[in-house]
C-alpha cells in the first residue's frame, strides 16, 4: 500500500495540554500534531488518556492548561461539538445516529436543507447518494439506522463528517467493534478521506492494523506524553514496549500463591454460545483467575452463559466437581456463585433508590421472617456492609445515583457478599474509579481469596490483571487465545495474545 | 475512617428530620387538609357525618382498584382495562346470579357463587394483561388498552345494548353489602381499609414488594439481581384484576345492574388517584396511602362542587385535571432545586 506523499502542514495541534477533572489530573503536558492528509494513530493502555485527548481535540473537553492551535493560529475549541463547523468532526465509540431515522435524515439532521417550509428531501437525498458512492457504501440514503450494521452506522457517521467538509475526523475505536472484513472496507474509505487531504486521528488497541494504516503513531501512557514517530520505525513489538514500560507500583497487595492441588470449584468444557467458541478453561479454590482481553473479545458473554444471563449453545459446566446448569441469576446465586457487572447504573444499582434496598436486593430472601422483610435484619446488613467495604456517604440517605463511582463498586462488592458466595466474578472491578479506591478494591479482592473465595476478575486494565491475579486468561475474538501463568503473566505477552499477534499451541 | 462515617449516620438523620418532611411525602395529605378546611368553609354541611361517610364509601371503588394500579404503575407498567373489566365482571356476575336463580331459591350461595365467578374473572383478565405484556413483549399501553375495548364491547353485547339488571329477590339479600355499616362505619369503607392495609403491607414489607420497586426503577438491574422481572409483573396485573373483583363485589349492590356505562373513565381516575398520591408514573417508587388519599381527594373536589354555587358542577372534571397536573409538576421535584 502506498503511503503517498504527506505535506508537512501541520493542521492541528496541542501544546503542553493537560487536563484534571475536579482533582483528579488525567493528561499531564501532553503535545500532539497532526498533519494535512495523514493517519494519526493514537496507542495507549486503557486509561492512557487517549480518548481525552481526543476529546480535546474536538472542543468536547476544554483542556485546563495548554494549547491548541488551528492552522497554526491559536483557538479555544467551541464546546458541544461546534468545533464541527470548524471542520473538526469527532466520531465516538459508542455512534451517535438517532436509529429511528433514515441515513439521508441523519446526516442532515439540525442543517436540514429546506425549499421554502419544506424539506427539500430530493437534494439531501442526492447529496448523502452522491457521497455514498465516493465511499464505495453499499446503503441507501433511505436505509433506517436501526436496519443497518454497525459497520455501516460507521459509514453514516464518516459521511456525516464529510458532509460538514471535515478536513479532521477524529475516531475514538472505530475498529473495536468489527469484524475483519469490515475492518479492511472502514480502512479503505479512510485511504480515500486521506487521499483527499483529510486528516485523521485514530485510536485502537490492535497494534497489527495501526501498522499497515497510519503513517504516523503517538503512544500515551498513563495521561503523559510518551513518544511520536513514523509507523515504519515502530516494529509491533516495539509499539507494545511503549505502551507499558512500567514498573508495577505498590498498588496491588502481595499474591499468596494457591495450592496446585486446590479443589477445582469451577471448571468450563468446550462452551460455546452465540459470542464464543471453544472456552475451556478450570478456577481453584481460594484462586483470582484473571480474563484479558479487548472490549467485545466476549469475556463478559462467558460469564453471563455460565451464570443464567446468556444462553449457552454447548459445551459443559462442572460446579464443585459436579455437571451444572445454572439458568437464572436467582440459581446462581443459591449455588453461591455471583457475578458483579461492569455496567454498574445500567444493570448495577437502582440510582433512584437508596443504599439499604440496593444492597439486599440479590439475597433478599434472607430478609425475611415470618413472610415479611425483616427490616432490623435489612439495617444490620448495611451498616455492616459500609463497614466491611468502607463505603463513605456523606448522607445515608442519599440514593446509588449520587454516590461516587468508587462508592457505587463498593457498595455493589458489599451487595453480592450478601449471598456469601464462592465463586465471585468480577467485570471491571476499578472502572471509573480513583487509584486510592482501586487500591482498596484490589486489597479486598486478595482478601477474599485469602478466606478461600475463588475469585474472577475481568479487566481491560491490564497492570491490575498483572498486579493480582495467579492466572491469567487472555481472549481475542470469542475465543481463548492463551492461557498464562506465573511469570508469563507480563504486559507484552499479553498484549500479543489479546491482539492476536501470538495464538497458544 | 469507617467509624465517623458510623457516627455520622446515627447522627444525620435527626438532623434532618425538618428537611426529610418533604413535599413528596406529605404533598397529598396536606392538599386533603386544605380541601377539608375548603370544604368546611364554602357550606357546613360538608363536615356533618352522613356527607363525610358518603364521600368515604364512594371512594372505596376508584380506591380499591386504584391499590391495585399502585403496584403495576410502581413495576413499571400501566393497566387502562379496568374500568371496562369492572363493568365486564360486573355483567357477568349478574347474569350468573339471574341464571342460578332460577334453578334455586335465591339466598347466600347464589352471591358466594356471584362472588367466586368475579374473582376468577379479575384473576384471569389480569393474568391475560400480564402475559401479553411480558411473555408477548407487547407494551403494556397497547395491551390494556386493546383489552379495555374487548371487555367493554363484551358488556354492550351481553347487555344487548342495553342494561343486565339483577334479580330482585337477589338483590334484596346482595344490598347490605354496599348500604349496611360495621359498627357505624358503611361496609364499602371497611372494605376499602383492608385492600388498603393488605396493600401497604404487600407493597412495602415483602419481597413482592420490594421486587415491584426494582423492576420499576430498572429492569436490567433487577434481572441481574435475581429478580424474576416477568413473574413479578404478571403477578401485579393479576393483583390489579383482583382489585377490581372486589370494587366490582361492593359495587353491584349499590346499582343491582351494568351496562355499557358501568365504570367508565375509571381508568382514568384509579391513575389520577396514584400519581396524586405520589406515585411516579414511569414506576420505582410507589405509596400506597398517598393512594389513599388521591382517591379521597377526587371524590372530596366533586363533592365540594355539588355544595357550592361558586363553581358549576359541570366544571368538575376540570378542577380535577388541574389538580392533576400540579401534583404531578410539584412531585418532579427539580422546582424546589431552583432556589
Amino acid at each position: 500500500m502506498s503511503k503517498g506523499e504527506i505535506s508537512t502542514e501541520i493542521i492541528l495541534s496541542a501544546e503542553g495540554v493537560s487536563k484534571s477533572f475536579g482533582s483528579v489530573a488525567v493528561l499531564f503536558s501532553v503535545r500532539f500534531n497532526l498533519r494535512k492528509g495523514e493517519v494519526h494513530a493514537l496507542i495507549g493502555e486503557n486509561g492512557a488518556g487517549k480518548s481525552t485527548l481526543m476529546k480535546i481535540l474536538s472542543g468536547l473537553h476544554q483542556p485546563t492548561s495548554g494549547t491548541i492551535k488551528l492552522d497554526g493560529q491559536e483557538v479555544q475549541l467551541p464546546p458541544f461539538g461546534q468545533a464541527e463547523d470548524l471542520g473538526i468532526v469527532l466520531i465516538h465509540q459508542e455512534l451517535n445516529l438517532a436509529e429511528q431515522l433514515t441515513v439521508e435524515e441523519n446526516v442532515f439532521l439540525g442543517r436540514e436543507m429546506v425549499n421554502g417550509l419544506l424539506l427539500n428531501r430530493k437534494e439531501m437525498e442526492q447529496k448523502v447518494q452522491s457521497y455514498l458512492d465516493e465511499l464505495g457504501a453499499d446503503i441507501s440514503p433511505r436505509d433506517r439506522i436501526c436496519d443497518l450494521s454497525i459497520a455501516e452506522k460507521q459509514m453514516v457517521e464518516i459521511v456525516k463528517a464529510m458532509s460538514r467538509d471535515a478536513r479532521v475526523l477524529i475516531m475514538d475505536e472505530p475498529t473495536a467493534v468489527l469484524t475483519d472484513a469490515e475492518t479492511q472496507l472502514l480502512f479503505k474509505q479512510i485511504e480515500k478521506l486521506k487521499n483527499s487531504g483529510v486528516a485523521i486521528v485514530f485510536s485502537s488497541h490492535k497494534l497489527a492494523e495501526i501498522k499497515r494504516i497510519a503513517d504516523r503513531v503517538t503512544v500515551m501512557r498513563d495521561g503523559q506524553w510518551i513518544a511520536t514517530k513514523q509507523t515504519e520505525e515502530l516494529s509491533l513489538d516495539a509499539m507494545a514496549q511503549l505502551m507499558v514500560g512500567r514498573e508495577l507500583s505498590k498498588l496491588y497487595p502481595p499474591k499468596n500463591e494457591v495450592d496446585v492441588d486446590a479443589e477445582v470449584v469451577l471448571e468450563v468444557k468446550n462452551l460455546y454460545t452465540d459470542f464464543v467458541k471453544n472456552i475451556s478453561f478450570q478456577l481453584r479454590k481460594g484462586q483470582i483467575l484473571g480474563f484479558s482481553g479487548l472490549v467485545g473479545s466476549g469475556r463478559t458473554a462467558v460469564f453471563e452463559a455460565i451464570c443464567g444471563l446468556g444462553e449457552i449453545q454447548s459445551g459443559e459446566v462442572f460446579l464443585y466437581g459436579k455437571k451444572t446448569q445454572l439458568n437464572s441469576v436467582a440459581q446462581a446465586r443459591d449455588a453461591g456463585v455471583a457475578y458483579l457487572t461492569k455496567d454498574r447504573k445500567e444493570k448495577g444499582l437502582l440510582l433512584n433508590q437508596q443504599m439499604q434496598p440496593n444492597l439486599t436486593l440479590l439475597a433478599l430472601p434472607n430478609f425475611v421472617k415470618n413472610f415479611l422483610m425483616d427490616d432490623k435484619a435489612e439495617q444490620q446488613a448495611t451498616a455492616r456492609g459500609i463497614r466491611r467495604f468502607d463505603i463513605r456517604a456523606r448522607d445515608p440517605n442519599i440514593t446509588a445515583g449520587d454516590m461516587s463511582g468508587g462508592n457505587q463498586q463498593k457498595l455493589l462488592l458489599a451487595k453480592i457478599m450478601e449471598i456469601d458466595p464462592q465463586i465471585v466474578i468480577i467485570d471491571e472491578p476499578t472502572r471509573g474509579i480513583d487509584v486510592g479506591t482501586k487500591q482498596q478494591i484490589y486489597s479486598f479482592i486478595a482478601a477474599l481469596a485469602a478466606d478461600g473465595m475463588s475469585v474472577v476478575v475481568i479487566s481491560s486494565e491490564m497492570p491490575e490483571i498483572i498486579g493480582i491475579c495467579h492466572e491469567v486468561v487472555v481472549m481475542y475474538n470469542g475465543k481463548i487465545q492463551g492461557i498464562l501463568q506465573g511469570s508469563e503473566i507480563n504486559e507484552s505477552e499479553i498484549v500479543r495474545y489479546a491482539s492476536g499477534l501470538r495464538e497458544a499451541s | 475512617m469507617a467509624e465517623i462515617d458510623l457516627n455520622e449516620l446515627s447522627r444525620k438523620p435527626k438532623k434532618n428530620l425538618l428537611s426529610r418532611l418533604d413535599f413528596k411525602t406529605l404533598g397529598p395529605f396536606i392538599a386533603m387538609i386544605v380541601l377539608f378546611i375548603f370544604g368546611y368553609l364554602i357550606n357546613d354541611a360538608f363536615i356533618n357525618s352522613g356527607n363525610l361517610s358518603n364521600i368515604l364509601t364512594r371512594s372505596s371503588f376508584i380506591g380499591i382498584i386504584a391499590v391495585g394500579a399502585t403496584f403495576v404503575i410502581t413495576a413499571g407498567g400501566i393497566d387502562l382495562s379496568v374500568g371496562s373489566m369492572a363493568a365486564f365482571i360486573s355483567g357477568i356476575m349478574i347474569l350468573l346470579m339471574n341464571e342460578l336463580k332460577t334453578v334455586m331459591e335465591p339466598g347466600l350461595t347464589i352471591i358466594f357463587a356471584g362472588v367466586a365467578i368475579s374473582i376468577v374473572l379479575g384473576i384471569a383478565a389480569g393474568f391475560i394483561n400480564g402475559f401479553l405484556t411480558t411473555k408477548g413483549k407487547i407494551e403494556a399501553f397497547i395491551v390494556t388498552l386493546g383489552s379495555m375495548g374487548i371487555y367493554r364491547s363484551l358488556v354492550t353485547y351481553s347487555a344487548d345494548g342495553g342494561t343486565i339488571s339483577l334479580d330482585r329477590g337477589v338483590r334484596k339479600i346482595y344490598r347490605p353489602v354496599y348500604y349496611e355499616d360495621l359498627f357505624g362505619i358503611p361496609i364499602p369503607v371497611l372494605v376499602f381499609v383492608a385492600v388498603a392495609i393488605v396493600g401497604y403491607i404487600l407493597l412495602n414489607k415483602t419481597v413482592f414488594g420490594r421486587h415491584c420497586f426494582a423492576i420499576g426503577s430498572n429492569e436490567n438491574v433487577a434481572k441481574y439481581s435475581a429478580v424474576n422481572v416477568d413473574r413479578t409483573r404478571i403477578k401485579t396485573y393479576i393483583l390489579q384484576g383482583i382489585c377490581v373483583s372486589i370494587a366490582t363485589i361492593i359495587y353491584v349492590p349499590r346499582l343491582g345492574s351494568a351496562s355499557a356505562q358501568t365504570g367508565t373513565l375509571w381508568e382514568l381516575e384509579a391513575i389520577a388517584a396514584v400519581i396524586i398520591g405520589g406515585t411516579m408514573l414511569k414506576g420505582g417508587y410507589g405509596r400506597i396511602w398517598g393512594t389513599v388519599m388521591g382517591a379521597l381527594i377526587l371524590t372530596m373536589i366533586g363533592n365540594i362542587l355539588n355544595l357550592t354555587d361558586l363553581i358549576s358542577n359541570y366544571l368538575n372534571g376540570t378542577v380535577q385535571g388541574v389538580i392533576i397536573v400540579v401534583a404531578v409538576y410539584l412531585q418532579r421535584g427539580d422546582w424546589k432545586k431552583k432556589k
